[in-house]
Order: structure tokens, then C-alpha cells, then sequence
């Protein structure tokens, strides 16, 4: 970080064990549903069966008089005491979907929670929900987004329209000279599926009023508890310094837990209602049900090459299935598609077409990577060009890919990358694999009746988003009496390791010991305010915020040990959890001792230092993003009797900058990428034609297993951004690359039997149809 | 509802309750016993995260009610380590492998290959794949997991 002088680093870029692990390891991680309160009452909704029906009336007598059952809630009971519903990082005059907390008059999906039941244990509150009798009239459901703009019904009538939002770059036609005069032209519409983010923990809340002190405690599974905060504050109309949020453990999140939705305002609504703590904790078929929705999306794509494969022009027409209830709005991540769709290529000319839907379906949520589908229908588009043009797809890449004289590059619709390396990052994990090496093996394999096939992708993406909301981050530090360090971070940890990376970072910018360092985050009312865990953000803004608030220290420290050890200010060393003579580490003062002049003896302080050993400051992010890059490398073979996927190897070069911890570095490229395999291979959030959810157990949405993982090798390239420590987000990009990687590795096996994979998930009766059908 | 009394050994300890006949092991482990170290992911016997060892074997408490654990011994993730604190082996490899991040599944791949390698010592590679594949994690992409194992494994080759 320029202007700041830092003591060598020690902890950073090694792999030092996780500071989590002990208490998870051991069964003593705090997860929202292991706190317990005196008094504490359940909540379990009553759901809508119906994917659209008018709500005529709710009868809750037989519910209420369940031995146990406190209460029964309705809209009518909950939804007037909604003030306002916006999300910080949207904000209040974004043109959102209503979202009554119950549903008001009509359900619009199955799942739409009708009615909150409050009872002295779960089982009860379960038992009586059943027993909720819900007038319904079930009317015409929205169920096919490819073919809801042109419904009769309406999913919501004040819309006037099941279109969202269309928003575009330059039309289409403005692309037509350079298409009809380029060499070549390819086309496809390629389809994702629908699949859920899935964190292991479901949603949950304990909330805690107090009518006596008017103050609210909510204990919550969130990657941002600042925003629990902030969007309670504003639905109840009540001030933010009266909530306090609160998380230790939260057991993943991969954006589903990132914004509040539906189901959290009306437990935080029947909370005062109630009077003494209420919980709510989903269940795996809540989860699957109501939790959200993420990727059902499809695009027309083309591309115009020249002669020589030099990419001239891409064009993406994208429509994405946002359900009922889409939260955030989605209007702008699909936007993001379109921006991206050229990726970390030379493309003179781009532009794009989005439109969003509402179907009578789960909303669509935020899930890692929200903008993958640029990724996955751009790189399938590349291979199956190649394949058109008779190149191999490795040379194609190697016309078009950014290389470091092409920097900053601008691309069509005005995205400015630097500090990336899409060149290096493909060269490197082609040679971790030996591509010649492989296509030997694989003609090999063929001639035996074998199908192996290799796919590759390569992406950038904007991580640590730097304007708004997201644009700041703070980090208090208190060097206490002991010498013993506490840095507080906002947090919102959902098995990112954020505790692991303050803890190497705060040690390294003071020159303490690991085992010195000890952080508290999670918690608003000792935390500054922070926007959580989001846009692969944590690890930049955390570094910023910890080294702007301990050069406070470091200063303070060091114009003590000077006056104390009688030596030049610009001599003073901060190492090993003290302060000595540079070249004289004898001459030195401990921590503790320096702790003790700056809270016990301030007779002794030097003019001008302030007392005290504490200090907080606010990172404010340099750049409007922070470019990260990545290219993966698939190998697999297909069973062509059993329509059978294994994958072979998988390699995974990432440009990060530099790491602070490889190991969790590596572990969120690992995280990422399998969940991208399974969306590529297995998993399916699937509806019948009528709108009913089909996979609501994990006996029906398939995740990966350990048994069908291949081990990742990982290629590292490292070039610094512009943001503290150079370094750069890496929270999301795995669940971007592989998706692609595998397609094409599936497409390259299958490729000599005529198949063009343009659908999602592979799944064996999938191949064993194009194997016997060809066109995907 | 009439409840029924049963006398469970949990981690070395004996605990009598008495407890309504429909009430999980796992709820029983987490509510009336508070070991919440014991989680819920699915609640329909896929994702393993309630694994605990009822006298020796590795059970889903979620499929199992306390009644039916009366008279056994139960052994939750709170029991596998010393109690000094002191990781086993296979804690002290997941730690070594980073083989968790939000370590929500974590207690029940500990109690499952603490059952499987007690049985398999010396378990070969597809032999701990194929044993894995019982539980589910959405983190990690079982990298950390794979080797963790192995190294536990390994040590008793």
C-alpha cells in the first residue's frame, strides 16, 4: 500500500492454520439455531401448494387452539406494520418488486408464505401450521419464463406486464455490417438451468425484544449483519442504534444470505408482537422451496471471426427467470451479462439485449458468481466455433486472449480492464496439463472406442466492488494494557476464513505475534459499519481497513519506543510483539511495556502522542472494481452406453495478486468450482409444467459428493492490483470457470458423434438423447 | 403427549430424561441435552450433518428417535477429542488440510470417518472416496476433506 511503511510480512502468503477451526472442530461453533433464550418461541410458516391462487380467507381457530400455539399470524396481522423494504446497496428508489411480508390476496409460487405459527417448540408450531385452513382459488400460473411474455395471467397485475425490465447496449443491427462482412459467423442459443446456492445451514433468525428497554437483538445467519441491521431499522421504523445483530457462525451463504428476504421481514415484523425471543430456522425443503433461485437463464449468442479467427464482433440477447419475488432487483446483474459477454478478449465490437421475467416461481436470488452465464455462453460459443472453423480451440484463444501490451483494455461496452493476466493464467494451466500430451492420449483412447475430450475457459471478473455501499470498509484495533491484540471487523463470515485473514493481516501490519492477535466480528454493536461478505470483497477491504487503522498504532508505538529506548524515531522496528533498534535487536521494549506508558504512565508519553492504545479508521476503496482473472482446464471421459461423466483432471491457473493465505485461496477456488461442476452435471431446482418444485430433498437436487470430484490442481499467476497489499477477490471465481470448462471437455469427448451440448445439466439421460439425436 | 423415559450415555456420561416419543435423537442431542455441536442439514437422512455414533456405529440422529436410543451409548462431536481439548487425529488432519470453512457439516464427516477409519485403518484411496460420499459439504469442494482423510488413513499404514 503506497505511503505506508510496513514491517516485513510473516504471516501473509503462508499457510498458517485456520484461527476457526478449534471451536468448529470440536462441536462448539455458535450456529443462529444453537442459541437458546428463557421463553424462546418457534415460528414455522404456512405455505402456499398452489404456484397462483387468490387468498379468500384464513381460518386459524383449530391452529390456535393447539396446547402451545401462541399465536397465528396473517398478512392483515403483519404486513401494516411494514414501514419501508429496501436493500442498502439498491436503495430506496430503485423501481423493486413489491414484497408484501405475508402474501396479501394471491400466492404467486409454491412456497409463498401465507401464515407465521408461534409455539412453545417447533414440533408444536409444525403440528399446527398444518392445521391453518387456507382459502384458496387457484387461477393460472406463469410457469414457462421463455414464454411469459406472452401469457394471458399475470404474475404481478400492477406490473402490467411479466416483463421485468429490458435494458440494452446498441442494438443489434448496429453489429450488421461487421457480421455480414466477417469470414465466418456463429450462432447458438445456449440454456442453464435453474440451481440453488444451498448453503448447508439454512436461513434463520432469533430475535430478542425487549419492551421494557425498546431495544432488538437479532441473532442471524447472514453474510452481512450491518444490513440485518439497517433493513430492520428502516421495515419497523424503529432507530439503528436500538438493534443490535449479532453472528458467530454462519454455515455458508454463497449469496443467499446476503440480502434480507420475505421470510426474515415477517419474523422480524412478529418479533415485537410477541414479546419474548422468537426463532425461525428453515428446513432443507424451506430452503429448497422458498430460499431462492439463481442461473435459469438462456441467450442467443453470436460472434464474427475473420479469416484467421480474430474475433470481430459478439452479440448476447439474454433472458433470465427471475420468479415472483427476484431479490435484489435483477435488472442490473443481467446487465452485467451483457457487459462482461466479450470477456478477457480482443473484440473490437460488442453489445448486448437483456430482459428479465417474472414467472409464478421462486425468486431469483444472488448466487456466487450471479453474472456466470457471460462466462459459460461465450465460452461454449468459442468451442463450438472452433470446431465450425476447423481450429483448434487452444489456437482460437491464443488469436484472441488479452495480453499484458494490450492493457488497460476497454472493451465495447466500456469495462476497463488491468492488472489481469488472461495469457499467462491459460498458458500455465495448459502446461500444467500437457494439452499435446493429452490430445496424443486421446487420439489413442478414440481409437480404442474410448471418448475423452478436454475443455478450457477463461474469464475476468469485477470483484471488491469500490462505489456505494460497498465502497468503504472500517477496522477498529485495541492493543490492550496486556499487550494483547483485538481487531474488530464488521464480518459476515459464512465460511470464508475472514477471521483466519485479519488475524495474519493485523499481526503482519503490527509486527506482533499470530498468537497475539485475536478478532471480533459479526457483531454491530462493537463493530463499524461494514457491507458484509459480497462481490468477492472481504480480503481487499478488510487489508485496507486494517493497515489505514494501524498505521494509527504503528505510528503511536513507534514515537514511544523511541522516546523510551532513547533512540531516532526512524530507527524504531515493530517486530515479534515489541519495538527494538533497527540492527540492535537487543535493544528492545515489549508490547505490553509500551501498552503500559500509553494507558498506565502517559507522564512518560512523547509531546503529542495521544494516549492509549486503540484506534479506528475507514478504508475507502481506490477502484470501481478490482479486475481478477482465471482459466480452468477440464479433462474427462464419457461413457457413451451409460451417458456417465468422470472427470479426469482438473486444473485451475488464478491471478489473484498476491495471497494471504494459499490455503484459502485455494479452498475458495475448490468451493466455487465444484458447485459450478454440479450445476454443470447434476444439480436442477426443477418444476413440473404446471409450477410445482420437484427437488425440494437432497434426494432430488443433486450436489456434488466427494465421489465425483476430481482433485484440483491449482496454477498460480500473480499480479498485483491497485488496491492495499495488491491483492484481489477471489471469493466467487471458481463457480464461474468450471461450468464452461466441463461443457466443452463433455462436447471436445463427444464431438466426433455430432453432439452440440447447448443445455444444462449433463446428466446421463441428457448425453445418452444427443448421442442418439446429436443437436443439444 | 405422555413422554417415556430413557436413559442414554452420551460422551461418558449417563442422562436420564424423560422425552415425548416423537422427539429425534438429534433434537434430543441439541435441545434437551444441549450438544448443539450435532447439526441439522437436511433432516431427511442425505446430507450427514447429524451423524453421532450410537454404540459404535455411525447413525443419522435425525432418522433415529431418542427413544430408541435408550440404553446405548452415544458418542457426539463434543466426545471425539480428549478431554483436555486436544484434537484426534483425524480433528488434527482436518485442521492440517483445511478440510472445512464453514464447518456446518463438519461434525458429521468427523463422526462418520472417525467410525470408518476405526474399522478401515489402513483404508485405501477409493476405499475413503467411496465412504466420503455419505455426507454432504458445499464448501470445500472435498479437497481439504479427501486429504484430510488420507492423512488420517495414512498414518495407520
Amino acid at each position: 500500500m503506497s505511503g505506508v511503511t510496513e514491517g516485513a510480512a510473516r504471516y501473509a502468503g503462508t499457510r498458517i492454520n485456520r484461527v476457526e477451526d478449534a471451536r468448529l472442530l470440536t462441536g462448539q461453533g455458535t450456529f443462529v439455531d444453537d442459541i437458546a433464550l428463557p421463553g424462546m418461541l418457534h415460528a414455522c410458516f404456512v405455505r402456499s401448494p398452489f404456484p397462483r391462487a387468490s387468498i379468500r380467507g384464513i381460518e386459524t381457530a383449530a391452529a390456535l387452539a393447539v396446547p402451545g400455539v401462541q399465536f397465528v399470524f396473517t398478512a392483515g396481522d403483519l404486513n401494516p406494520s411494514m414501514k419501508e423494504q429496501w436493500h442498502t446497496s439498491i436503495g430506496p428508489r430503485s423501481p423493486e418488486t413489491p414484497r408484501p411480508p405475508l402474501a396479501e390476496h394471491e400466492a404467486r409460487f409454491v412456497g409463498d408464505p401465507v401464515a407465521l405459527v408461534v409455539a412453545t417448540d417447533r414440533y408444536i408450531a409444525e403440528d399446527a401450521a398444518e392445521l391453518v385452513v387456507v382459502d384458496y382459488d387457484p387461477l393460472p400460473a406463469v410457469v414457462d419464463y421463455t414464454t411469459a411474455h406472452e401469457a394471458d395471467a399475470l404474475v404481478h397485475e400492477q406490473h402490467g406486464s411479466n416483463v421485468i425490465a429490458e435494458l440494452a447496449a446498441l442494438p443489434e443491427s448496429a453489429l450488421d455490417d461487421v457480421f455480414a462482412g466477417a469470414a465466418h459467423v456463429v450462432n447458438e442459443t445456449i440454456y442453464q438451468q435453474a440451481c440453488a446456492p444451498v448453503p448447508m445451514e439454512g436461513r434463520g433468525l432469533v430475535i430478542d425484544c425487549s419492551p421494557a428497554s425498546g431495544e432488538i437483538t437479532i441473532y442471524a445467519a447472514t453474510q452481512s449483519p450491518h444490513e440485518v441491521r439497517l433493513f430492520c431499522s428502516r421495515l419497523l421504523g424503529m432507530p439503528e442504534h436500538r438493534i443490535r445483530v449479532v453472528m458467530r457462525d454462519t454455515g455458508g451463504g454463497f449469496g443467499q444470505k446476503v440480502l434480507v428476504q420475505r421470510d426474515e421481514m415477517c419474523v422480524m415484523l412478529a418479533a415485537p408482537k410477541v414479546g419474548v425471543p422468537l426463532k425461525w430456522v428453515e428446513d432443507r425443503r424451506e430452503n429448497l422451496l422458498a430460499a431462492g433461485k439463481s442461473r435459469q437463464e438462456h441467450a442467443a449468442v453470436k460472434m464474427a471471426f475473420d479469416a484467421d479467427g480474430s474475433i470481430q464482433a459478439a452479440f448476447i440477447d439474454f433472458v433470465s427467470d427471475c420468479g415472483a419475488y427476484p431479490t435484489p432487483w435483477p435488472v442490473m446483474p443481467a446487465a452485467a451479462v451483457g457487459a462482461l459477454f466479450s470477456g478477457p478478449y480482443r473484440v473490437p465490437h460488442a453489445s448486448f439485449a437483456t430482459k428479465t421475467i417474472y414467472t409464478n416461481t421462486v425468486g431469483r436470488t444472488a448466487y456466487r458468481g450471479p453474472w456466470q452465464f457471460e462466462s459459460l455462453a461465450r465460452e461454449v460459443l468459442l468451442d463450438i466455433a472452433a470446431r465450425q472453423m476447423e481450429i483448434d480451440p487452444i489456437d482460437l484463444r491464443r488469436r484472441n486472449l488479452l495480453r499484458r501490451v494490450d492493457l488497460p483494455y476497454t472493451n465495447p461496452i466500456g469495462m476497463t480492464f488491468d492488472d489481469i493476466s488472461p495469457m499467462e493464467t491459460f498458458e500455465q494451466a495448459l502446461s500444467m496439463l500437457d494439452y499435446d500430451a493429452f490430445r496424443r492420449e486421446q487420439a489413442t483412447a478414440r481409437a480404442a472406442g474410448r471418448y475423452l475430450g478436454v475443455g478450457t475457459s477463461s474469464y475476468v471478473e469485477p470483484s471488491t466492488p469500490g462505489h456505494g455501499y460497498y465502497g468503504t470498509e472500517a477496522a477498529t484495533i485495541r492493543i490492550e494494557p496486556s499487550g494483547m491484540v483485538n481487531v474488530y471487523i464488521a464480518g459476515g463470515s459464512a465460511g470464508n476464513s475472514l477471521e483466519t485473514t485479519v488475524v495474519q493481516l493485523t499481526a503482519d501490519a503490527l509486527g506482533v505475534r499470530l498468537e497475539d492477535v485475536h478478532t471480533i466480528q459479526g457483531d454491530t454493536a462493537v463493530t463499524g459499519f461494514g457491507a458484509g461478505v459480497a462481490g468477492s470483497r472481504s480480503g481487499s477491504m478488510t487489508a485496507g481497513a486494517v493497515h489505514a487503522t494501524a498505521q494509527i498504532l504503528r505510528e503511536r508505538m513507534i514515537a514511544i519506543a523511541a522516546q523510551q529506548l532513547e533512540a531516532a524515531i526512524d530507527d524504531i522496528e515493530l517486530a515479534n510483539s515489541g519495538a527494538h533498534v533497527r540492527g540492535t535487536p537487543s535493544i528492545s521494549i515489549s508490547l505490553a511495556d509500551l501498552a503500559g506508558v500509553a494507558y498506565f504512565d502517559t507522564a512518560k508519553l512523547p509531546a503529542g502522542v495521544a494516549p492509549g492504545l486503540e484506534a479506528t479508521a475507514r478504508y475507502a476503496s481506490v477502484a470501481q472494481s478490482i479486475w481478477v482473472n482465471a482459466a480452468h482446464v477440464c479433462t474427462c471421459e464419457v461413457d457413451v452406453e451409460t451417458g456417465q461423466i468422470e472427470l479426469l483432471r482438473y486444473i485451475v491457473s488464478e491471478d489473484c495478486g498476491p495471497m494471504i493465505n494459499p490455503n484459502v485461496v485455494e479452498g475458495q477456488i475448490a468451493g466455487g468450482t465444484v458447485q459450478g461442476i454440479g450445476g454443470a452435471l447434476y444439480e436442477h431446482l426443477a418444476y413440473d409444467t404446471d409450477g410445482n418444485p420437484i427437488t425440494t430433498t437432497f434426494m432430488d437436487y443433486l450436489i456434488p459428493t466427494a465421489a465425483e470430484v476430481p482433485m484440483i490442481e491449482y496454477g498460480h499467476i500473480e499480479t498485483p492490483s491497485p488496491g492495499p497489499g495488491g491483492y484481489k477477490g477471489v471469493g466467487e471465481g471458481g463457480a464461474i470457470g468450471s461450468p464452461p470448462a466441463v461443457v466443452n471437455a463433455v462436447a471436445d469427448a463427444l464431438a466426433p458423434l455430432g453432439v452440440r451440448l447447448t443445455r444444462l445439466p449433463l446428466s446421463p439421460d441428457r448425453i445418452i438423447e444427443l448421442i442418439h439425436h446429436g443437436q443439444g | 403427549m405422555h413422554e417415556v423415559e430413557v436413559t442414554v450415555t452420551i460422551n461418558g456420561a449417563m442422562r436420564t430424561t424423560t422425552v415425548e416419543p416423537r422427539l429425534t435423537l438429534a433434537d434430543y442431542l441439541r435441545d434437551t441435552c444441549r450438544l448443539t455441536g450435532t447439526h441439522l442439514g437436511c433432516e431427511h437422512g442425505v446430507c450427514g450433518a447429524c451423524t453421532v455414533l450410537v454404540d459404535g456405529a455411525a447413525m443419522r440422529s435425525c432418522l433415529m428417535f431418542a427413544v430408541q436410543a435408550d440404553g446405548t451409548e452415544v458418542t457426539t462431536i463434543e466426545g471425539i477429542g480428549a478431554d483436555d481439548g486436544e484434537l484426534s487425529p483425524l480433528q488434527a488432519a482436518f485442521r492440517d488440510c483445511h478440510g472445512l470453512q464453514c464447518g456446518f457439516c463438519t461434525p458429521g464427516f468427523i463422526t462418520s470417518m472417525t467410525a470408518f477409519l476405526r474399522d478401515n485403518p489402513a483404508a485405501t484411496d477409493d476405499e475413503i472416496t467411496g465412504a466420503l460420499a455419505g455426507n454432504l459439504c458445499r464448501c470445500t469442494g472435498y479437497q481439504g476433506i479427501i486429504q484430510a482423510v488420507r492423512q488420517a488413513a495414512g498414518q495407520n499404514r
